[in-house]
């Protein structure tokens, strides 16, 4: 018999509608993997019982002849800055420990309605602000995937979707929800070779996901390839009213209308993005996927993103800026997390209260926030900033005039082992040197895993694509996949 | 210019004044979110999840609320900015969830306009003033806190919590407490007018901060100001402003310098005191709103905007007296509320229907019944009066019988009196209660011809001369009469006769 939990979105549902299995056996198989990878620390809360009960809502609808949702019976990992109904939702941080929202965000319903079920709410850099995961207060999610060496290093599922990527990843769910601020889904994505999309901006509600950064923030699936993000990404998208900077445009069947021919298709290679003192790994991984592009029939060009230096320092001004303000409504006064020391007023208990509630990265992206937004330095940093970033957008404007997408490296390096990284702010930002662009910019991008380096480490591929059309993406990164081959697992230790 | 100078120990000063105005925009909903705004709820049952700063929770902006301020942009003449946008202004509170409040500094939805306020020579507005409007920017009110509900702890009511506010800027341009006090009563005229606020200043939905600085006579630089927040009625602005003036004269002149800062006003103490100075004022961080797109305002839009737009007290007034022939006086009283202007004018209307007379033929009768006949009726009636019974019909009805000659004055006071005790029609009451003046001219006839029978001797005398003698016989006809005839009808009666 198939090892359900090998299979992603497309199997399942695909299963559960020909009666294959039942959506009852998938949530169990899935439950049970749940149980035993608590070394992964990929969960913060397990909720059996609602994956359980969608499948058996699925399978009773297929009883009755009903018609079924794109994703009925496939049971997922919800990323626990997605306002949950009824469970505990924290952002991994310890100021939301113990909040149980009276609300389901509009990504979460979509998915529930289209018929799948939540496996648990997934851990995360606190406040969706890291690239390691190791800044939630439940403790960092550990990478299924090691090196070689022997030694047993923990690696870094990447972030700050890294219980997203990890549980993807170590077949503890066929597929997560992300969100993607500054690559927060494409990072985990090629650290642990799966498939993550973010989708345009404004195509996924952000109603109901704790905020980072408003005009960046963006969910998105995790899943084992593209097939399943393009089911995956169709059920999340969508209008909302409820959000103000939702796009008001009908998602397109992505799923149907995937196809890996690039006859005809332009591919722009930045010339920017290959920096000095880049892992030659990651420039072959590059080149590799440049030929295979090719070899699907797409014509390559060399573009310029002439701004791309001037990319992550303006983000690391807007994100902070924006979460500065966003984080302030944690406050103690009405939810989570107070701390009233004897005889404190107000302020005193607002300080207590933020003092003890956030972690060190998130006072630090506060601190850095409040800085260039406070009198004397906001023309300076944050106005400045807001103008690289229009030239940025410029830029992809510009480059999209000579093609259909761009190809890239997802990062500039593979995973790093936990700690590595974590003593160097700067460093760690690095990471998401490839990704911020795009994000800057509001553009489709997504990762793809082409293979492995020397160490046994997966690497991804990114490609960004016009504004809407997800459909591009897609199929060039759909083409990769077909030609990267990419079948490593990582061996089962925990 | 103002005549208004304090007298100082080291000379005359004057007084600058500029005044911020928040305006509740009325709508049902709030700023952002939809709940309810009806004032007086019990505490925390107007709070959506958006206004409670929920975790993921997001603003979604109010057309209405946008509207309201684009239609009040327009009646004060101002520039309607096409694109505007809204910022986050950031501070700790405990009213005020998200930890910032939503307004507009960058760019307000309304630029420069401006309002007159009119001549009152007794209040010491020697002429009509321009006063000018900097901008009028749309934001969200914050919540209440309550320290009076527990001994120890503050308690926090959210329902005004996301409320739409208009803060109208003005420029520094008026001189005196009594054209500050113009200023808010002329604002709050228009904003009724328009609908965009119902001007109830007792439940706060109008207020204002009051700046205020003072200069040598003759000096063209402005001094330091002081800002006074939150005076809540016409009184207390033009109090603050006096109270102000004194207290920043004496400090000056006693070789002190004032302070750029923060105050209050005590209404039992009228005077104000310091909340906070420039140098522990809040640095707010202002910042574009990332969670909001900006406001695109679209021609079609604004011609709706325009075209929703009543007459505004100005051009009524004018209309008033240019072409109804009103007094200026009339005029001025019956344009400054709406519920005046709206009583009068139906009255007017279905009074000129009645009688088939155009309305400026009979709009000062008119205006003197609404404005003291009846006003005057239900005051003498005290709690006698039903004032359901004081429709625009039965007045336009007891107008109309007045008018066509059939009661009097004084029977028209009389019967209305009736209506409103019992909601009777006016008609059958003259009838009934025998309300009514005889211009029957044959009944009126017979009784003059005794009366000039009997006084042969005067009626000589007045042939002979004695003109005065016509009120005699006017006086001795009106007594046959019982009072009823139709003075006019014996008045030609009599020239007929006596020749």
């Amino acid at each position: 018999m198939t090892n359900l939990t090998d299979l992603g979105v497309a199997a399942i549902r695909n299963g559960v509608a020909n009666g294959d299995f039942t959506a009852r056996e998938v949530a169990e198989a899935f439950n049970a993997n749940v149980a035993a990878a608590k070394e992964l620390n990929a969960f913060i809360v397990t909720t059996p019982e609602k994956a359980l009960e969608a499948a058996d809502a699925v399978d009773a609808d297929r009883a009755a002849g009903k018609e079924l949702g794109s994703m009925a019976g496939v049971p997922i990992g919800m990323k626990d800055l997605f306002a949950t109904k009824g469970v505990q939702t924290t952002a991994a941080s310890h100021i939301l420990e113990g909040f149980t929202p009276e609300y389901e965000s509009t990504v979460s319903s979509n998915l529930w309605a289209a018929g799948a079920g939540m496996l648990g709410k997934l851990n995360l850099d606190q406040f969706a602000m890291g690239s390691s995961n190791e800044t939630s207060y439940f403790g960092n999610v550990t990478s299924p995937w090691r090196r070689p060496d022997g030694a047993n290093t923990p690696m870094s599922p990447g972030g700050s979707s890294g219980g997203s990527s990890t549980a993807v990843s170590a077949r503890l769910a066929p597929a997560a929800t992300g969100t993607d601020t500054g690559g927060s889904i494409r990072q985990p994505a090629a650290f642990t070779g799966i498939t993550g999309i973010k989708p345009t901006y404004g195509r996924c509600s952000r109603w109901g996901v704790v905020a980072f950064a408003s005009s960046l923030d963006q969910a998105g699936p995790m899943a084992h390839d593209v097939r399943d993000c393009a089911i995956m990404l169709g059920a999340m998208a969508g209008f909302d009213p409820k959000d103000a900077t939702s796009l008001d445009l009908p998602v397109p069947d992505w799923e149907a209308a995937l196809n890996s021919d690039l006859k005809g298709k332009k591919v722009g290679i930045p010339r920017e993005y290959r920096m000095d003192g880049t892992d030659p790994e990651i420039l072959q991984s590059w080149d590799n996927g440049i030929a295979w592009l090719k070899d699907a029939g797409a014509e390559v060009v060399d573009i310029s993103l002439p701004h791309t230096k001037y990319a992550l320092p303006a983000y690391y001004i807007i994100a902070p800026a924006e979460a500065s303000s966003n984080l302030a409504r944690y406050d103690g006064v009405r939810y989570g997390l107070r701390d009233l020391p004897e005889g404190a007023g107000l302020q005193d208990m607002y300080a207590a209260t933020r003092a003890e509630g956030f972690g060190d990265e998130v006072k630090r992206r506060i601190l850095i926030g409040t800085y260039v937004l406070s009198a004397g330095f906001y023309d300076a940093y944050y106005t400045q900033a807001q103008k690289i970033r229009t030239l940025v957008a410029q830029d992809f404007e510009n480059a999209f005039k000579e093609c259909d997408v761009i190809l890239a490296p997802t990062t500039p390096t593979a995973s790093f082992g936990l700690g590595e990284k974590s003593a160097d702010p700067l460093g760690m930002y690095l990471n998401d040197v490839f990704a911020v662009p795009a994000s800057l910019a509001g553009l489709p991008a997504m990762s793809v895993p082409c293979g492995v380096n020397s160490e046994g480490l997966p690497l991804g591929l990114q490609i960004v694509g016009k504004a809407f059309d997800e459909q591009g993406v897609m199929n060039a990164g759909l083409a990769i996949e077909e030609r990267a081959g990419f079948t490593a697992k990582p061996e089962k230790w925990w | 210019m103002s005549n208004y100078r304090i007298q100082g120990a080291t000379g005359e000063w004057e007084v600058v004044i500029g005044l911020e105005v928040h305006a509740q925009i009325t709508s049902a909903s709030k700023l952002f979110s939809g709940a309810d705004t009806t004032f007086g709820a019990e505490p925390n049952t107007q709070v959506s999840l958006i206004d409670a700063a929920m975790p993921g929770m997001l603003p979604v902006p109010n057309a209405e609320c946008i509207r309201q301020a684009v239609r009040t942009g327009m009646a004060i003449e101002a520039e309607i900015n096409t694109y505007s946008r809204f910022d986050r202004k950031n501070y700790f509170y405990a009213d005020l969830p998200q930890g910032y409040q939503i307004s507009q500094l960058y760019h307000p939805i309304v630029g420069e306009g401006q309002l007159l306020i009119e001549k009152d020579e007794k209040a010491g507005i020697p002429e009509d003033k321009i006063i000018g409007i900097e901008r009028i920017h749309v934001e969200q009110d914050a919540g209440k806190l309550m320290h009076d509900q527990h001994p120890t702890m503050s308690y926090v009511d959210l329902n005004r919590c996301g409320v739409a506010l208009m803060e109208i800027v003005s420029k520094p341009d008026m001189t005196s407490p009594a054209e500050a006090g113009a200023y808010v009563r002329k604002l709050r005229s228009i904003l009724r007018y328009v609908g965009s606020c119902d001007g109830n200043m007792e439940q706060g939905s109008m207020r204002a901060d009051v700046n205020v600085s003072v200069r040598k006579v003759g000096s063209t630089e402005l001094g330091t100001r002081t800002e006074t927040k939150n005076v809540n009625s016409v009184r207390f602005v033009m109090a603050v402003i006096e109270s102000e003036v004194r207290r920043q004269v004496d400090l000056i002149e006693d070789g002190g310098e004032v302070v750029q800062e923060t105050r209050l006003y005590d209404p039992d103490k009228n005077e104000t005191r310091s909340m906070r100075s420039k140098e522990d004022a809040h640095d707010y961080r202002y910042f574009p709103d990332p969670d909001l797109l900006p406001v695109n305002l679209e021609d079609s839009f604004l011609a709706e905007c325009r075209a929703s737009l009543p007459e505004l007290p100005d051009a009524k007034r004018t209309r008033y007296i240019e072409e109804l022939g009103l007094s200026e006086y009339n005029a001025a009283v019956l344009t400054v509320e709406v519920e005046t202007f709206a009583r009068f004018e139906t009255l007017l209307g279905i009074t000129a229907k009645h009688l088939g007379k155009p309305e400026s033929e009979i709009a000062t009768t008119v205006a003197n019944w609404s404005m003291s006949t009846a006003p005057g009726v239900v005051k003498s009636l005290g709690d006698e009066a039903n004032l359901e019974y004081a429709t625009a019909e039965a007045q336009a009805a007891i107008l109309g019988m007045q008018g066509a000659g059939d009661i009097s004055g004084s029977q028209a006071k009389e019967i209305y009196e009736i209506v409103l005790k019992t909601g009777r029609e006016p008609a059958e009451i003259a009838e009934t209660e025998g309300l009514k003046q005889l211009s029957d001219t044959g009944a009126i006839e017979t009784e003059i011809d005794k009366i000039l029978e009997a006084n042969q001797d005067k009626v000589e005398q007045y042939k002979a001369g004695k003109d005065k003698l016509f009120g005699f016989f006017v006086g001795q006809t009106m007594k046959a009469m019982q009072g009823k005839a139709n003075p006019q009808v014996v008045n030609e009666l009599l020239k007929g006769k006596l020749g």
